[in-house]
């Protein structure tokens, strides 16, 4: 289903995932509805743009398979820093690079610009995670994965809302 | 031509022969038509027509004869009900006979005998004489789809009409019929097919030796796989196919043997259709299966659903793997038993049990639930299984209840128990004794107060939950039990009043009081007065604040039990002494605290209603008690209490308007008479007679000069008589209308006049029609008249006119529409012109305190839908007419229509108003934004071509709006960005890159409800023209 990943004949490399709970709508505050009360960007609201991402190889979201979880989301807003740690499922998975194109291209849509955003990978969870999140950082790399039409159609289809 | 002399000079008319000679070699299609219309009038006989038919039924030439017997088929089709018996032993003769025919003659022959098995007069035994012939002469399978579907009609006339011939047949018969459909690919006749199958097995045909051949022949099409082909002219969907089929595998335990090794294979298919039809017809077999055909199949039967339940991600799978389940329990629990039988359900359950008990241990809790739902399912089959799986599973459950520490977990095992337990409220048990939670009961309880008193307000609300469940339970609470959980409920009910364990224990409280009343009564309510009386004591070290909200919650918490007779008995004096405490200023009291008692002595009214004697006991108490303090609190002041000021205060009135009004609407007609005889001349002769406590400094006198307080008050007389019955007489009717008429107009204050508009309006709509009603109309009319003309009281009879045409408009009385033009005149008016826009929201939206349907008044359920149809096409004229500095008004009064009109009416109307609606998205008003954008975004996804023509317009307005000062109008304007992503990719890819910049923008907003819209709707915009979209 992927070819750009590497997932030779169709066979899923963690066919089997523990599947987690999805967190509820985020309930609507007294104050969100105030018109006066500024609302702070919080790590809440980060989360909320990221845990409904498709995972690349399951019909399942970041969120329920655990890649993405609350705790590991910064943010400051005064300081316009956010930095997310996602976890890949197993250490060898080799989408790890693709799911976190696909968060960093997500917070690049979402954001307002001011924001400078780090996206890595959860230390010690993944065999190969200093390449990772070197390519994650390096701007000129994103920006050119996301010329390749091939790679830009699976980071779309991460991003599209579930049907 | 000589033998067509000689013919005619037989036949009785040349005509007829003439017919049959243009349909024969005429090859016209007309002629037979015309034949049988001439049968059934009586023209000529069937036998005349045979005749004339002659040579043609005899011809050489097979097409000759075919169409021959294709006339005399149609023939008969339409008039076998005249035929005699002679002549259809002599018809079915002939017909036999030609089934042996060349086969271009058959289809016709077949539609004879259709025609011939409709016949009333059909002779014993010619039936069974057809059928052997069909048998023997034709191979059904190879004649065309329409030709086998005649087939099928024969037998299925003859099963229905002579089904005791039939059974004569034996298993010949089903054998025939087998071989018959044998191969038979075709949706239409497999319809037909399995409804004569499941006939022959449901009528009790004899089936013989050919029980399997019977289950092969329909069996090999299971699972259904089955896609109509699109633009299907005769609708047979896949579901059809399945549901015929089902039934016909399902009716009988005789193809268990057969059918159960099939369904464990087809479980266990990839194909999920295949899965939930196999789980789905185990579910249907079970109806009619025994013991003795599962036995066998078991723990195959077992192996498969538990394997489903564990591992799949389909809920569908999940659920009718569950519903198998559930009814393989309830089959086996429902057979007889021998006495010297083995009970399968022991044994059934028994594994059940060991695959499941031990993942309810595993510390790491990951099958817990797929375990518990199928123990739950099983358990929930019969009281046997349910006791049988409860025994052992909830002491298992009450250990790891304690074994686990962190809340979270617990909450899970509680949850599970909560659901073993409610499975018990189905059965109920005769003997006290026998009934299995009896044993765990002090276990339970323990757990749950446990439970309650953890910090984790998920655990609490199980608690509260599985507390109700165990107090529903008949005899199982002790007192002691409910007196420990009163005490929790009292805890938790001083909680914070946004958490959501506060919100279950009142309803919790509500409940169980229903069922304990005693306890609640002698336990709750006394400790819950003692708090409430506690005014003063704290007063003086100065916690306002921390006395407010705890009484607050006292309130509150005496409105929610409430829920028995007996306790209103109690709380409701207790809420009206501490009202009256207030009012003798005893109690410095606010606004809101005053509004607070009102709020719960409206609950408890609702909790009344349904109960004619509490509805009764409520309305006589409070009501009287209520006016009385009103009244006291409007006479001319000589004290200097502080409350009597706050109860006439509008927010306060306005509460005590829906405890009146909700104490009144259920009152059975001749009580409430009795009441409105008091009521009435209180407000208009001052007589104060029936008030509680009725010595007052001066006269009460709202309608003569009475103080403006006193006039106030005439909102509590709207909110009584408005909510009368129908039925309901009112005394002094035509004085009490003209005095609120008079009073309506009266200039001094709005809060008044505007109350007995409305009283007038809540009443002109309850009365028939007749001269009273008109001599009451035309009184509004003139006052409306003469107050409109420049002078003092021109708003005032302006809400006259507003409320009087709602009161028509609802009961689509015919002076409404006059109406409605006159107010629609105010649109343009400088000075009324927006107040006028405003009263259209007025004329489209529901009240709450008259003119409702709870209140008896008479509302038409499409009354908006006729208004909008009435009067949005004089709206757009006069927008066009209007000036430019009242255009708004136009906009608005229109915006406040489409506004509340249901979506659904309003899409088809909204192209006809899209110029207008464009011109709308320019105008300031926020409310016309609003509601222009609410009507655009469903339109731009149900009309996107229509849209598409006007989308540079769209999308400028749309992002101008995304900065507009109002959030609600920035959420909206951002919505519909992203709903315009829905218009033609081609139309809108010129516009992404601009697009894309300007939501930059929303992104940052300061709102997190905007920046939620801002998000997704530049998120499809990305998405727009791009690979993988």
């Amino acid at each position: 289903m992927v070819g750009g990943g590497g997932v030779g004949g169709g066979l899923l490399e963690n066919a089997n995932p523990l599947i987690y709970e999805r967190s509820g709508e985020r309930p609507v505050t007294a104050g969100e509805e105030d018109e006066q009360v500024p609302d702070s960007i919080d790590a809440r609201e980060i989360f909320d743009l990221i845990r409904s991402i498709n995972d690349p190889e399951h019909p399942l979201t970041l969120e329920e398979l655990n890649v993405v979880e609350q705790v590991r989301v910064q943010v400051s807003d005064p300081e316009s820093t956010v930095a997310v740690a996602f976890t890949p499922t197993i250490p060898h998975c080799s989408m790890a690079t693709l799911i976190g194109l696909s968060i960093k291209v997500k917070l690049l849509r979402s954001l307002p610009q001011r924001f400078k955003m780090d996206v890595h990978i959860t230390p010690g969870t993944h065999a190969s995670e200093h390449a990772v999140n070197k390519q994650l950082a390096d701007k000129e790399r994103v920006a050119a994965a996301l010329e390749n039409t091939h790679l830009l159609e699976v980071v779309n289809q991460c991003l599209s809302a579930r049907s | 031509m000589a033998a067509a002399a000689a013919l005619e000079a037989v036949a009785p008319t040349g005509a007829l022969w003439g017919l049959v000679q243009d349909f024969v070699m005429g090859q016209q299609e007309g002629p037979a038509d015309q034949v049988a219309a001439d049968v059934k009038s009586g023209s000529y006989t069937v036998l005349q027509v045979v005749e004339a038919l002659g040579s043609s039924l005899e011809n050489p030439e097979p097409r000759t004869r075919a169409r021959g017997i294709q006339l005399l088929s149609q023939v008969l089709l339409q008039c076998h009900s005249l035929l005699l018996e002679k002549e259809v032993i002599h018809l079915i003769l002939f017909y036999e006979n030609r089934l042996k025919d060349h086969h271009l003659v058959i289809p016709s022959v077949l539609q004879g005998l259709r025609a011939l098995s409709l016949c009333v007069a059909l002779p014993p035994g010619l039936a069974v004489s057809v059928l052997k012939a069909i048998f023997q002469e034709v191979h059904v399978q190879s004649l065309p789809q329409v030709d086998r579907h005649t087939v099928y009609s024969i037998i299925t006339n003859f099963m229905r009409t002579r089904e005791e011939e039939l059974k004569g047949l034996g298993a010949d018969f089903t054998f025939g019929f087998i071989q018959m459909m044998d191969g038979e690919k075709d949706p239409r006749n497999l319809l037909v097919a399995f409804r004569i199958v499941h006939d022959l097995i449901s009528r009790d045909y004899s089936l013989g030796p050919f029980v399997e051949e019977l289950f092969e022949v329909t069996s090999c099409y299971f699972p259904i796989d089955f896609t109509p082909p699109p633009n299907d002219p005769h609708g047979i969907q896949r579901e059809d196919l399945i549901l015929s089929l089902r039934a016909v595998l399902a009716s009988t335990p005789r193809f268990a043997e057969f059918l159960l090794p099939l369904l464990i294979e087809k479980v266990d298919s990839e194909i999920l259709s295949a899965k939930l039809d196999s789980l789905q017809t185990l579910n249907a077999c079970c109806a009619v299966y025994g013991q003795k055909e599962l036995k066998d199949f078991l723990p195959s039967l077992w192996a498969s659903v538990r394997r489903e339940v564990f591992q799949t991600a389909s809920e569908r799978v999940e659920a009718d793997g569950l519903a198998a389940l559930h009814s393989l329990t309830a089959c086996l629990s429902r057979s007889v038993l021998r006495a010297d039988a083995e009970d399968l359900l022991d044994s059934f359950l028994s594994n059940i049990l060991q695959d499941c008990r031990h993942h309810l241990c595993e510390p790491d809790m990951k099958l817990v639930w797929p375990s518990a739902k199928l123990l739950q399912a099983a358990a929930g089959a019969s009281a046997r299984a349910c006791d049988h799986i409860t025994s052992n599973v909830l002491p298992l459950l009450l250990e790891q209840f304690h074994k686990h520490s962190q809340s979270n977990q617990r909450r899970t095992i509680l949850e599970m128990i909560l659901g073993f337990l409610k499975l018990h409220q189905k059965w109920s048990y005769e003997d006290k004794d026998e009934r299995p939670l009896n044993v765990f009961k002090d276990q339970l309880c323990s757990l749950v107060f446990m439970a309650l008193t953890d910090p984790n307000t998920q655990l609490q609300l199980v608690g509260i939950r599985t507390l109700v469940v165990l107090g529903a339970q008949p005899d199982l609470l002790s007192s002691e039990d409910l007196e420990l959980a009163v005490g929790h409920l009292y805890r938790l009910s001083f909680l914070e009043e946004d958490s959501q364990s506060w919100a279950a224990a009142l309803e919790a409280s509500g409940a169980l009081a229903t069922l304990y009343p005693v306890a609640f009564s002698s336990h709750l309510v006394p400790k819950l007065a003692e708090e409430l009386g506690r005014g003063e004591l704290d007063l003086a070290r100065g916690d306002e604040s921390t006395k407010c909200s705890r009484h607050l919650h006292c309130l509150q918490a005496l409105s929610a039990v409430s829920t028995h007779p007996s306790i209103v008995k109690e709380t409701l004096p207790l809420l009206l002494q501490h009202l009256c405490q207030m009012n003798k200023g005893n109690m410095v009291a606010g606004t809101n605290e005053v509004i607070a008692v009102c709020q719960s002595l409206q609950q408890v009214a609702e909790k009344c209603q349904q109960d004619p004697e509490s509805c009764w006991y409520f309305h006589q108490t409070a009501v009287p008690c209520l006016l009385a303090l009103a009244v006291q609190a409007s006479m001319p002041e000589k004290g200097h209490s502080v409350l009597r000021k706050v109860l006439l205060e509008d927010e306060v009135l306005a509460a005590m308007v829906s405890v009146i009004g909700t104490a009144t609407t259920h009152l059975s007609p001749d009580l409430a008479a009795q009441s409105v005889a008091h009521i009435v001349p209180l407000f208009l002769d001052g007589n104060v007679s029936f008030l509680p406590e009725n010595s007052f400094p001066c006269r009460f006198q709202p309608f003569q000069d009475g103080s403006s307080g006193q006039r106030r008050l005439v909102a509590l007389l709207m909110a009584f008589v408005c909510s009368l019955p129908r039925n309901v007489e009112i005394p002094q009717l035509n004085q009490l209308m003209r005095e609120l008429v008079e009073l309506s107009c009266c200039p001094s204050c709005p809060f008044s006049s505007t109350a007995a508009a409305k009283c007038f309006a809540g009443l002109l709509n309850k009365l028939p029609a007749g001269q009273q009603l008109d001599e009451f109309l035309q009184l509004a009319v003139d006052k409306v008249e003469a107050g409109l003309s420049p002078g003092p009281c021109r708003s005032q009879a302006f809400t006259l006119l507003l409320w009087v045409t709602k009161a028509l408009v609802l009961r689509y009385h015919p002076l409404s529409s006059c109406l409605t033009e006159q107010l629609m005149g105010l649109l343009g008016d400088p000075e009324l012109g927006p107040a006028a826009a405003d009263g259209f929201s007025l004329l489209m939206s529901d009240c709450t305190d008259v003119l409702t349907r709870a209140g008896h008044a008479e509302v038409r359920i499409m009354f908006r839908q006729r208004f909008f149809t009435d009067n949005v096409p004089a709206l757009v004229q006069g927008f066009h007419a209007a000036s430019q500095d009242v255009k708004p008004n136009y906009l608005k009064g229109l915006s406040h229509v489409l506004n509340r009109l249901p979506k659904p009416v309003l899409l088809p109307e909204l192209p006809t108003l899209l110029s207008l609606l464009l011109e709308a998205l320019s105008c300031s008003d926020c409310v016309v934004q609003l509601s222009t954008l609410s009507c655009l975004q469903p339109l731009l996804l149900e009309a996107p071509q229509v849209m598409s023509l006007h989308v540079d317009t769209l999308v400028t307005k749309f992002l101008n709006l995304s900065s507009s000062p109002s959030m609600a109008v920035r959420i909206a304007a951002l919505q519909c960005m992203h709903a315009l992503t829905r218009l033609p990719t081609p139309v809108l890819l010129p516009y992404k890159p601009q697009v894309i910049r300007a939501l930059a923008k929303p992104l940052d907003d300061k709102k997190r409800l905007v920046r939620k819209e801002a998000v997704s709707a530049r998120g499809e915009w990305f998405l727009l023209g791009s690979p993988g979209s």
